[in-house]
């Protein structure tokens, strides 16, 4: 077997030879103009975002020193060589990271539920008008953008403060995530069973039941598992603006400086988040395996 | 010809015969689902109960959010259009500067959180639950603390988003690298590439594009948290919505909502087509 590579004549070579180099020119010249793009933008941003690289390393020393307290207990011991006087609240803040994950759960269902009547109305293969599609999806976008702090911050002026504000805010917020996953589940579900169903005479809810819903069903309890993660870690800012659960405590104590209560409300977050995210993961595992 | 019209009818007793499962109810799967349902539903109820909602406040809540609503239109900035516009602009570089902190961050401890790059679990794992613990801590949280560092101002919201992506940025991070195709590598270096050369011609090529991909829908989704991160003083819009909301400024309120909106999906269109074209090119959906 001759395994001579062969070699172009040097005319047809040198044509090929520049298109290569012109290919070439063409990428790093595009590489260089994002470039520069890039770095203007970084330049003008750290101009509007006051950007004080000076102030940063005169007070870095600050963050570190700043764990370095929070480690450190008022009698000037370290936290973990006295955990009863370190968590001498943990009634209380057990009680509240409790709350939290309870207004993440009523928020995540009350929001999944929602999500799921209206994300049939956005998937075009399902719902004959595009006025239909058009609007839940412009709903659900609206839902998701506005940041579920600002509508506990209305919330909470309109009843009062407390969990029920942070409930409805996840709760709104939650809507337009798991909408948007949802109906583009539903969007790309395998239409011969729908055509089936239809064939076989079933009415709109019954097309959904029979053709729709063995499809997306685990895909839509995986989505509102991780969407209860997150919501999980988010209700606990909620009560920075007095909407329930462990935050205003948490801010209290960073405002006044009670280092060592930060960091024991920071490890109880820390571990309640922790085996949130492990469990649900377990169960997503479990329920996608299954589909 | 054999058409719909004079097939011969289904005999449905012999399909019974033939599998009879799929004409009998699953009752353990039916049972299992009305356990769990039942158990979801009293943990739904029992949480209002202990929530100790005040349900009187309902109906008047929700009279009052539809005047609300009422008084929102129209949306007027009220004399600080370019206060609002200025401080938009302050959210945006915020989140652009936190993202790109945090990936710069991020990816060298993400190399090390990979499994083909560090193979040693005592080392490796410590890494993963480090990014873990400081995802699991908000953004908000990390605001306040670096206040206390840096005091108040946008500074603080930039370092804010930047330490929370960093844990996010840095688990994504190594799982890329650790999705990473071996063969390309290995391509590299039977070619009689050094290790240099296989990590800039077999490694980079393949994560890069997906790991920009992934810093650009963070800047996306970064321009609604550094919304409110001025809620708690760390600069941006947040700070202008959070007062105005305060003082029942409800037509100010609703200028600056839209802003967001009209920004936010500006950001998206921007972000989604640069997504498309750096993952065109490997025809990968994001």
């Amino acid at each position: 077997m001759s395994s001579a590579v062969v070699r172009l004549p040097d005319r047809q070579l040198a044509a090929v030879r520049a298109a290569y180099r012109g290919a070439a020119r063409a990428k790093r010249v595009q590489f260089f103009v994002a470039a520069a793009v890039l770095v203007a933008l970084i330049g003008l941003s750290a101009i509007q975002a006051e950007v004080d690289p000076k102030t940063f390393f005169a007070k870095i020393g600050g963050f570190s020193s700043y764990f370095d307290r929070l480690a450190t207990l008022d009698t000037g011991a370290r936290v973990w060589t006295d955990p009863v006087s370190w968590f001498w609240s943990l009634k209380r803040s057990l009680r509240l990271i409790g709350e939290t994950v309870l207004m993440a759960y009523v928020g995540t269902l009350s929001g999944a539920i929602l999500a799921f009547c209206l994300n049939f109305l956005a998937s075009p293969n399902l719902t004959g008008g595009a006025t239909t599609v058009f609007l839940t999806r412009r709903f659900l976008e609206f839902c998701r953008t506005v940041p579920d702090v600002v509508f506990a911050l209305i919330f909470v002026v309109a009843f009062g403060l407390g969990p029920l504000a942070g409930v409805l805010a996840i709760a709104i917020h939650t809507v337009g995530a798991l909408g948007k996953q949802f109906f583009e589940t539903t969007e790309n579900i395998d239409m011969r069973p729908v055509e089936g169903v239809r064939a076989a005479g079933a009415s709109w809810v019954e097309t959904i039941r029979f053709a729709a819903l063995p499809q997306v069903l685990a895909s839509y309890a995986s989505f509102a598992l991780l969407r209860f993660e997150i919501n999980v870690r988010g209700a606990t800012v909620l009560g920075f603006v007095g909407a329930g659960g462990i935050g205003l405590d948490l801010m209290e104590a960073i405002r006044k400086f009670y280092y060592s209560d930060v960091s024991a409300i920071l490890v109880l977050i820390i571990a309640v988040v922790m085996a949130i995210d492990i469990g649900t993961q377990y169960l997503r595992r479990a329920l996608i395996g299954q589909a | 010809m054999r058409t719909l019209a004079n097939a011969p009818p289904i005999d449905v007793e012999a399909l019974k015969r033939r599998c009879p499962s799929a004409f009998q109810a699953n009752w353990r799967a039916r049972g299992v689902a009305a356990v769990v349902m039942t158990a979801m539903l009293a943990l739904y109820v029992g949480a209002f109960v202990y929530f100790d909602v005040p349900w009187g406040r309902l109906l008047p809540g929700l009279a009052q959010l539809a005047w609300f609503v009422r008084e929102m239109v129209p949306p007027d900035p009220g004399g600080h259009l370019a206060t609002y516009v200025n401080a938009l602009g302050e959210t945006l570089a915020i989140s652009l500067l936190g993202t790109l902190l945090g990936a710069l961050f991020a990816l060298p401890l993400g190399v090390l959180a990979a499994r083909n790059v560090i193979p040693a679990a005592w080392l490796r794992l410590p890494v993963k639950r480090f990014f873990d613990s400081v995802r699991g801590i908000d953004t908000l949280i990390w605001a306040l603390i670096w206040i206390n560092v840096v005091g108040l101002g946008p500074f603080a919201g930039v370092l804010a988003i930047a330490t929370s992506d960093f844990g996010a940025l840095g688990k994504l991070f190594a799982e890329i690298i650790e999705s990473a195709d071996r063969r390309e590598v290995e391509g590299v270096r039977a070619a009689g590439g050094r290790r240099l050369a296989e990590v800039r011609f077999g490694l980079l090529p393949q994560v890069l594009p997906v790991m920009a991909g992934q810093v650009l829908y963070f800047i996306e989704s970064n321009t609604r948290s550094a919304t409110i991160i001025g809620v708690v003083g760390a600069g941006g819009i947040g700070l202008h919505l959070a007062e105005q909301i305060r003082v029942l400024e409800w037509r100010q309120v609703s200028f600056i909502i839209l802003e967001i909106l009209v920004a936010v999906a500006a950001i998206d269109f921007v972000s989604g087509r640069l997504r498309a074209a750096i993952a065109g090119r490997r025809s990968a959906p994001h």
